[in-house]
């Protein structure tokens, strides 16, 4: 099972369906962006199954997985100081109470 | 007295055996990120998916990466998930309704997605080896700074615009109402 590509695929995939459901179905914006990394890391596990078990991807999947790391962290701080400054301004982490557009 | 390949009983290898308890260990914290109501909880199921995912990483093969996981995620991203939430706390948002209204819905496409990202995963002949391969620190130093130097560059770049930006963004105005 630890010797078979197939079991890291369709587990990276389960947990990005996970990360798919928190980001639709959350209503917090902090627990939408927790969502998003966990979509990211299974991502890079996928991209580091195919390295270790491709042997012409030998070596580029896992410094494209430390790149996807790099930029996930900068992803990550943007995103949650967008919340952090909208929460300064509408007093609410609610993502469904965002809603001056609306109307 | 010698390990025996193999687990007594079940005839499970360890490989397998460390694959089921960390797989089982990742999919159930990622479970509680997503439901759980208190949002603190959240962030630490997220630390613990996190720590499941970087022994998947050693399991794999790829030790480096993992050591890059732990310092990154578990280090930084949710200390950094933490404090968002500190400063993002209402006294009346834990006890208020965790889902939108379309959280059946979305449960349902989720259940979908994975479903078919098995069947394409099963379906198809990847030409992969039987055992992975391990990526031995020296030579992923060798290929990331000799083939990968510039996507290295342009990252690090990356990575100062994003802090300039955070602390732009976060920052509170001077004479504005704030």
């Amino acid at each position: 099972m630890s010797h078979s590509l197939d079991a890291y695929l369709v587990l990276a995939g389960i947990l990005f369906s996970i990360g798919t459901f928190g980001f639709l179905a959350r209503r917090n914006a902090i627990s939408m962006l927790m969502s998003i990394e966990l979509m990211i890391n299974a991502v890079n596990l996928t991209i580091i199954a195919f390295g270790a078990f491709i042997p012409t991807l030998k070596v580029q999947g896992s410094v494209i997985a430390l790149i996807v790391l790099a930029v996930a962290a900068a992803e990550a701080t943007v995103g949650l100081s967008i919340v952090i400054a909208i929460f300064r301004n509408r007093k609410t982490p609610l993502v469904d109470e965002y809603d001056t557009m609306r109307d | 007295m010698a390990i025996p390949d193999a687990l007594p009983f079940i005839n499970l290898a360890w490989g397998d055996l460390l694959f089921l308890i960390l797989s089982a260990v990742l999919v159930g914290s990622a479970l509680l990120v997503v439901t759980l109501r208190d949002i603190i909880r959240c962030g630490l199921a997220m630390m613990v998916c996190f720590a499941a995912l970087a022994g998947l990483y050693v399991l794999i093969g790829a030790p480096l990466v993992a050591a890059a996981q732990v310092l990154v995620y578990i280090g930084a991203i949710s200390v950094l998930v933490l404090f968002a939430i500190m400063l993002t706390q209402t006294k009346a948002a834990p006890a208020r309704l965790v889902f939108q209204t379309q959280a059946l819905p979305a449960a349902i496409a989720a259940a979908i997605l994975a479903f078919l990202i098995a069947l394409t995963v099963g379906a198809t002949n990847w030409n992969a080896v039987s055992a992975p391969i391990r990526t031995g620190t020296a030579i992923l130093a060798r290929v990331l700074f000799d083939q990968f130097v510039l996507p290295f560059e342009i990252v690090s770049v990356l990575l100062l615009a994003a802090v300039i930006g955070g602390i732009f963004l976060a920052k509170r105005e001077q004479d504005g109402p704030a």
